[in-house]
């Protein structure tokens, strides 16, 4: 049987995001939340591992109280067991306060009930794409890390070993993992499952264990949220536009001179 | 004397162009602090890399070859980086946000605790305090954050291709070179190669000199078998927005944007983009833009250096018989 951890987070739908011109601010008002697109790929793949070599899925996410509906939805996957840590201490974490955090709640869970076989993240979050959580964690639980996995080959659970694809700069590579190995899993790798009605009903009345900042993890304050952050952000602002150059209209200005505006710009550059 | 630390990734012995590009980057940071810029490469039977990394602006390299280093993989390369790293103790260490970069950076920023900023489009020396300011797209690219990182050492950040310019080849150009010795077992990696599939045809957009690039406004398909015409009469590749690419009209390899490629053309030719500022992110460091849309508001025309209000498919007809007219001559 496999035991499978799945992080996940709930972000923005950052399609439909917003700016106030004035203020550069963020119009938070009518932005829906979704459950971020990479990690529904973590879940896919966690229900397919499920249903081919039988296991227990349990899945984590860090966020607001609303949360809660992402882990709703993971239980429709097949989640088996569901966790919200949720605290006001947490807020404000980047990326080593973040990993920090989950990384700390997945060995109480590794302590209470045994150690996980596979770790699944998205490859990254939408909201800020910087892809570095799940290394990050990786690190703290003494984990191999297998990053942009996009196809699974086997799992031999005798031997626990993973084959998977990873994309790499020049093309694929095929890689082979012992258990336990984190993942981040990209395009490709898994398609939502067609839950049947028992689990979309199940998900609608299920509740997630809260942990906060205060337990049952036993965390080191100073490492949580904003103070446990180094990084700062020092201003935001809305990018400046380079200036205009030249404007022409096709309907007032001959065809053929345009053209011949592009072909000595081309010369210009050494193109032509 | 504070360090600027470039991480030179390399594959079979191939350099990543983005490690020139840092160092070009590192090399000034490394003046503003009064600092030196160096290159740290990692390998198995890489030391002829050296003299090159020297070339494009380290003062110093850090070089630790291993036959575990052969191909990457996370547990040794980030075991070899941050052991560097805890001994030097450098300022500021730059990484390429590659596949491998993005890989490596997460998990040597948790080893070292400090902090990582991702992506970064800006770099600077705030002149009254020496820190690093990394400046960001947020929220879909339609903010900029500048993040700095105070208390902790090194400040990390990662680099996408072609944000900065390549800086000058100087051959014969020498620093110093310090060989180190880190223990690595292959038991450790965890993570063994058993096969690779190359890419088959690889669109080389990000160093392309000359991209035509189409938008939604080309209205379907075929309006990209035009453009390929003109690309190919130019030698250039063809580029589209995530519109465009959407539609299915052409594939993801020529995304260009916040969430495709970075590009830095010499021209970058804009057909029925209207130029969004996720396009934008990923094309505004063109040498010359040249685009042509219907719409006079559109937005594409406050960074065009011409710009050509108008129907694309007569001018890209017109400019295709030019340019056979002129290459004829
Ligand atoms: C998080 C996020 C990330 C994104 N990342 C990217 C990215 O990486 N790259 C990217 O491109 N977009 C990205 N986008 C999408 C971006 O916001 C725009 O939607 C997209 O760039 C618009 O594509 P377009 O210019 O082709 O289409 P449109 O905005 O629909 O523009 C089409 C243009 O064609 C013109 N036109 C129509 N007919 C003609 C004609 N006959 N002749 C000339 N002109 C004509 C129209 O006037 C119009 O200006 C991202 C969005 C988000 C939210």
């Amino acid at each position: 049987m496999l035991r499978i951890l799945v992080s996940i987070k709930q972000v923005p739908d950052t399609t439909n995001i917003r700016i106030n011109p004035e203020t550069g601010t963020l119009i938070r008002e009518g932005i829906p939340s979704i459950t971020n697109p990479y990690d529904i790929i973590a879940l896919s793949f966690a229900c397919y591992l499920k249903n081919n070599y039988g296991g227990k899925i349990t899945v984590i996410t860090m966020g607001p109280p609303q949360a809660k509906s992402s882990l709703r939805e993971a239980v429709e996957f097949g989640a088996d067991r569901i966790i919200l840590l949720t605290d006001r201490k947490f807020a404000g974490a980047d990326t080593l306060a973040t990993s920090y955090t989950l990384a700390e709640a997945i060995k109480y869970l590794q302590a209470e009930e045994g150690p996980f076989d596979l770790y699944l993240f998205g490859k990254q979050a939408i909201d800020g794409d910087t892809a570095q959580v799940g290394p990050g964690v990786a690190v703290r639980l003494q984990v191999p890390v297998i990053t942009q996995t996009v196809k699974f080959e086997t799992l031999d659970l005798e031997k626990r070993i993973i084959r998977v694809h990873r994309k790499s700069e020049n093309g694929i590579e095929i890689l082979e993992a012992k258990l336990p190995v984190l993942l981040t899993c990209d395009k490709g790798l898994a398609e939502p499952p067609f839950s049947p009605f028992p689990l979309i009903l199940k998900a609608v009345k299920a509740e997630p264990e809260i942990f906060t900042a205060d337990g049952p993890v036993n965390y080191q304050r100073e490492k949580l949220g904003l103070r446990g952050s180094p990084t700062q952000v020092k201003k935001v602002y809305t990018p400046e536009v380079k200036k205009k150059g030249k404007i022409v209209d096709l309907s007032t200005t001959p065809l053929k001179k345009v053209v011949d505006e592009v072909i000595e710009l081309l010369k210009s550059k050494g193109i032509l | 004397m504070k360090e600027v630390w470039v991480f030179i990734e390399q594959e079979d012995g191939r350099i990543h162009p983005v490690s020139f590009e840092l160092l070009g980057v590192g090399k000034r940071l490394a003046d503003d602090l009064s600092g030196i810029c160096v290159g740290i490469l990692l390998g198995h039977q890489v030391s002829s890399l050296v003299d090159e990394v020297f070339s494009f602006g380290a003062d110093k390299v850090y070089l630790i070859e291993h036959e575990v280093l052969s191909y990457y993989r996370h547990i040794p390369y980030a075991k070899a980086l941050s052991f560097l790293a805890k001994k030097y103790g450098p300022e500021i260490l730059l990484l390429g946000a590659t596949p491998l970069g993005r890989d490596l950076a997460g998990g040597v920023a948790t080893l070292l605790e400090t902090g990582l900023t991702a992506d970064v489009t800006e770099l600077e020396i705030d002149k009254e305090t020496g820190n690093l300011l990394m400046t960001r797209p947020a929220y879909g690219g339609n903010i900029m954050a500048t993040i700095i990182c105070p208390n902790h050492r090194p400040q990390m950040a990662t680099v996408r291709p072609r944000i900065f310019p390549m800086p000058e080849r100087k051959p014969g150009r020498r620093g110093e070179l310090i060989v180190e010795r880190v223990d690595l077992y292959e038991e450790e990696a965890g993570v063994r190669r058993i096969g690779f599939l190359p890419k088959e045809k690889t669109v080389n957009l990000e160093y392309a000199e000359v991209i035509v690039a189409g938008g939604k406004g080309l209205g379907g398909k075929e309006g990209f078998e035009k453009l390929r015409e003109l690309a190919r009469l130019l030698g250039g590749e063809i580029g589209a927005s995530r519109l465009a690419v959407e539609a299915g009209w052409i594939s993801y390899d020529h995304q260009v944007g916040q969430t495709g490629k970075t590009v830095r053309p010499k021209v970058y030719l804009a057909f029925g983009i209207s130029g969004a500022i996720q396009h934008r992110a990923g094309m505004q460091n063109s040498d010359l833009i040249i685009a042509i849309n219907s719409d006079p508001k559109a937005p594409i025309f406050n960074i065009a250096d011409l710009g050509i209000i108008g129907d694309w498919k007569i001018l890209c007809d017109a400019l295709i018989e030019a340019i056979k007219r002129h290459k004829g001559n």
